[in-house]
């Protein structure tokens, strides 16, 4: 990137020579118990008119600390300790409060992640979309309620003057977005920041969402900073790309140069992680059976595995370990008053699981595939039908029984945070089961949780620690560390990678790919994510409204999937059509 | 992938960059620091707490005052039930600094053998509600169901009477007056705000997800409550009791102050104000230091209790 001023500088040239945005040398600081952190260091970008460019990093990478410096929304400890942000030639971190406001909103527009905190509960939508409309001075009275009606309908809201009236609750998450992407687009402002405007979205509804505002953009000639975790997305929707890692650019560039051939080990190493891409991996590595060359990355697929995986699919061919028949699970959800709403979470479904492998099931939000989970866990009473585990009705078992078969079937939860008890130290946590099923002497518990330690790849001495000082992925190794300590044959995987970084997340699976392996578990996987799915799974059942509409193996499913459903989730894979480089 | 199929012309700022690597080292994926120091919630409260100079006033405060409860004859020479009537109403003089009631006693001796009865009121108290309180609210929490609707509903009543109040009517039908009873009475009327607030920490702790992991790893229902529920849930009643703590000992000053509190020959700070109020027109310092002897200790026990709610949640520490 060339930091030269005079080359930028240019009143002659047209006016799409200059750029819309620059970022130079840009330095924030946040102000802590422990002093000043820094969170940027130094970032440099530049963003001509009517393009896109998508800054790309894990958490804590800075790049949603570096959008939130361009408007001035950074947190009330943040600060901007050095560099300049140039908007049309302007330095907006010299800008007063005051005059940052009329920047906001009408030269630069934002649109937030969470659609379901970002919008007031007890307004209606009508009004903060006119209050938008009024603050940022577009249009005032009569005029304003008229652009209110304009911009939902250009938002995607058919009958918009209906929709007015409505609260926040009665819309769905994407419609959420899209009343908030009409919010962020109102002024027609030359910039639009998003920062992961559909990391909470199902994938299908992401899908529409970003083409939707691809076309709105396009049509406004608006240019997008886009924030986000997911290369395949920023592959799909950015021409530039700024690739952020502990607060500085690792490389940037023209986005498709940068994915088909990344220089740097830390983008080669997110590029070799992007599950769409690894999956594509496994596939090539099943082909051709062992392929050396593959097993690069650490954080994509061991090929060795792989080759194992296919083994114990070959040999699986005796009963099923888990048996689930025509289960059903019905919610009364109570209404006012003594009136109650039912909800069939899950309608009819049956699936087997054969011993040592992994089925998947997967489905958007509120398809019941975690109510599936919970049913088979005993942690939810099933309303009809049967589950059978190693030929025990599991709906049966009471007291001591209940007990064996807890020790078998262990859970692993999706939120890394609050799956484990903040008051208790890691090695406690681990060794609760031990305690509660009794097992062991205090002796042989200590080492019992060493060696869970090292199976999960941590050192010993994080027994000591307590769940606040470690990172998501080291807490979701310590919560699998925890369901291991009983030898169980099960495991239960309820988006237990979801919230995780890709390449945390990659490190992850091979762990549990791994331990497959190594113990002969027996994984039943829930999870929204299809390009994590081909990682992993064997067998294949897709939900949809607490139905399963296709069940297969992976391979069928992604190779030749039967149903239109299926077809849609796989096409919304973000980037799942694109070549990445290796 | 050929290069290029780039699309249009790259232009100024914007050709492929790559920084140079030993500027940005790569780590490796996810590693824990072991450099740092293992810590608990209680510890980096502790940290928190120790850093604000109002924890270090209050609890050297406390401190003395608990020294002077428990031992008043180390700090005063003189007894306070040594009274001469030629004394009376006289003014500081050597040895006896704040100078002298109606009745010709010590102020100064009255005051430090005071402290006992309204800090044995307050403490007392303090732990009944905090024990009762807090073991219900947990309960009624924790099951929920009919016993939670007994107990809620039933807290509700007595929420709705005014402590002070209620303890009046109370303590002038109570045939024994003591420190005790008057603890107990206060506490009686005090227990359902603990509750309340132990309740809802609790419902909050119930939901987690840590919970949900114990059940399905086979910990029993009870041993969940004792081991992964109340230690989660205990901080804010941590806060709130230190607080009550405070408000305790004025309520008690409060009874003895209108008589209905601890009987005239038991020494405390209520009943001196009481007694005062007669010669308060000529000798106000008579008035004036027992009732500052009350709002020290009474702010000692506030500063704390509020160091502690701030330390004992992350939030408010996070913002410091």
């Amino acid at each position: 990137m060339t930091q030269t001023v005079t080359e930028t500088v240019n009143q002659n040239m047209s006016d799409d020579s200059q750029p819309l945005l620059q970022i130079r040398n840009l330095e924030v600081g946040f102000e802590t118990q422990r002093g000043l952190v820094s969170a940027v260091r130094g970032v440099d970008l530049t963003l001509y008119s009517g393009q896109t460019l998508a800054i790309v990093g894990e958490s804590g990478s800075g790049k949603t600390t570096t959008a939130q410096a361009v408007i001035d929304l950074l947190p009330s400890n943040g600060r901007v300790t050095g560099g300049q942000v140039l908007f049309e030639g302007r330095d907006l971190t010299k800008l007063s409060s005051r005059a940052i406001q009329d920047v906001r909103g009408s030269l630069i527009g934002y649109v937030p992640q969470d659609p379901m905190s970002n919008l007031n509960p007890v307004w209606s939508i009508g009004f903060q979309v006119e209050e938008a409309i009024k603050a940022n001075n577009v249009a005032q009275g009569k005029e304003a309620r008229k652009r209110t009606i304009q911009v939902l309908k250009e938002a995607g809201l058919a009958d918009a003057d209906q929709r007015l009236k409505q609260f926040p609750h009665q819309f769905s998450g994407g419609m959420r977005q899209r009343v908030l992407i009409g919010i962020g687009l109102s002024a027609r402002p030359k910039l639009l920041i998003a920062d992961e405007p559909t990391s909470a979205l199902d994938v299908t509804v992401q899908r529409t969402i970003l083409d939707h505002l691809a076309t709105l953009t396009r049509d406004y000639g608006t240019s997008v900073l886009f924030i986000t975790h997911d290369l395949g997305l920023a592959a799909e929707r950015a021409e530039q790309l700024v690739v952020m890692y502990k607060g500085k650019v690792v490389e940037s560039g023209p986005s498709q140069q940068i994915l088909a051939d990344p220089q740097h080990p830390y983008t080669r190493k997110l590029v070799a992680a992007a599950p769409s891409l690894a999956s594509r991996r496994i596939q090539a590595a099943r082909a051709d059976t062992v392929d050396s060359e593959i097993s690069g990355g650490t954080g994509a697929l061991d090929a060795d595995l792989i080759a194992r995986a296919a083994e114990r699919e070959a040999d699986s061919s005796d009963a099923d370990l888990i048996s689930v028949k025509n289960i059903s699970k019905l919610y009364r959800i109570r209404q006012r008053g003594f009136k109650y709403n039912e909800l069939l979470a899950v309608n009819d479904i049956s699936f087997g699981v054969k011993k040592g492998t992994t089925t998947a099931l997967v489905g958007e939000s509120g398809s019941g595939k975690s109510t599936v989970a919970k049913l088979f866990l005993q942690l939810e009473t099933l309303t009809s039908g049967s589950i059978t585990f190693d030929g025990i009705d599991v709906a049966s078992l009471q007291g001591a029984e209940l007990l064996k078969f807890r020790r078998r079937v262990q859970p692993v939860f999706q939120d890394p945070y609050g799956s484990l008890d903040p008051q208790y130290s890691v090695g406690n946590t681990i060794a609760e089961p031990l305690v509660a099923h009794g097992v062991g002497d205090a002796k042989q518990r200590f080492a019992r949780v060493t060696e869970l330690l090292d199976q999960v790849s941590m050192p010993a001495s994080t027994r000591y620690r307590y769940p606040s000082e470690l990172s998501g992925g080291q807490r979701q190794r310590i919560a699998i560390a925890r369901a291991l300590a009983l030898k169980p044959d099960v495991l239960v995987l309820d988006e237990a990678v979801s919230a995780l970084d890709v390449l945390v997340q990659g490190q992850i699976l091979n762990l549990l790919t791994e331990l497959q392996a190594e113990l002969g578990l027996t994984y039943l996987f829930i999870t929204h994510d299809l390009a994590v799915v081909r990682l992993v799974a064997d067998n294949v059942c897709v939900m949809k409204k607490g139905q399963i509409v296709e069940a297969a193996t992976t391979d069928e499913v992604f190779d030749n999937p039967r149903e239109q459903y299926t077809k849609d989730l796989l096409e919304a894979i973000p980037g799942g059509n694109f070549v990445f480089g290796r | 992938m050929p290069s290029n199929n780039m699309g249009p012309r790259t232009r100024v700022g914007q050709a492929h960059y790559i920084a140079p690597l030993e500027e940005t080292p790569v780590d490796e994926i996810d590693k824990l620091d072991e450099s740092v120091k293992a810590r608990s919630t209680w510890a980096d409260a502790w940290d928190s707490m120790r850093r604000r100079p109002m924890f270090w006033i209050s609890s050297v405060l406390i401190l003395i005052i608990l020294l002077v409860a428990a031992f008043p004859q180390l700090f005063s020479p003189f007894s306070p039930t040594f009274c001469e009537l030629k004394f009376s109403n006289q003014g500081p003089q050597a040895g006896h600094p704040l100078g002298f009631t109606r009745q010709g006693c010590d102020v100064y001796a009255r005051i430090i053998f005071g402290a006992q009865a309204s800090v044995t009121v307050g403490v007392l108290a303090t732990l009944l509600v905090a024990v009762f309180g807090g073991i219900v609210g947990a309960l009624a929490g924790f099951y929920g169901g009919v016993f939670d609707a007994i107990v809620s509903r039933v807290g509700d009543i007595f929420f709705a009477i005014p402590t002070v109040l209620g303890a009046i009517v109370l303590m002038s039908v109570l045939p024994v007056r003591s420190a005790a009873t008057v603890a107990l009475v206060l506490a009686l009327f005090a227990w359902p705000q603990i509750a309340r607030i132990m309740r809802g920490a609790v419902l909050t702790a119930r939901n987690s997800d840590y919970v949900m992991a114990s059940i399905a790893l086979g910990v029993t229902k009870f041993k969940i409550l004792v081991r992964h529920v109340i230690p989660n849930a205990i901080a804010p009643v941590i806060a709130v009791a230190t607080v009550s703590l405070g408000i305790f000992i004025v309520a008690e000053a409060t009874l003895s102050f209108l008589g209905v509190g601890l009987p005239p020959t038991v020494m405390s700070w209520g009943n001196d104000i009481g007694q005062a109020r007669t010669s308060l027109r000529t000798e106000p310092q008579v008035l004036l230091f027992p009732s500052a002897a009350l709002s020290i200790t009474v702010l000692s026990f506030l500063m704390l209790g509020d160091v502690v709610s701030d330390a004992l949640d992350p939030k408010e520490r996070a913002r410091r």
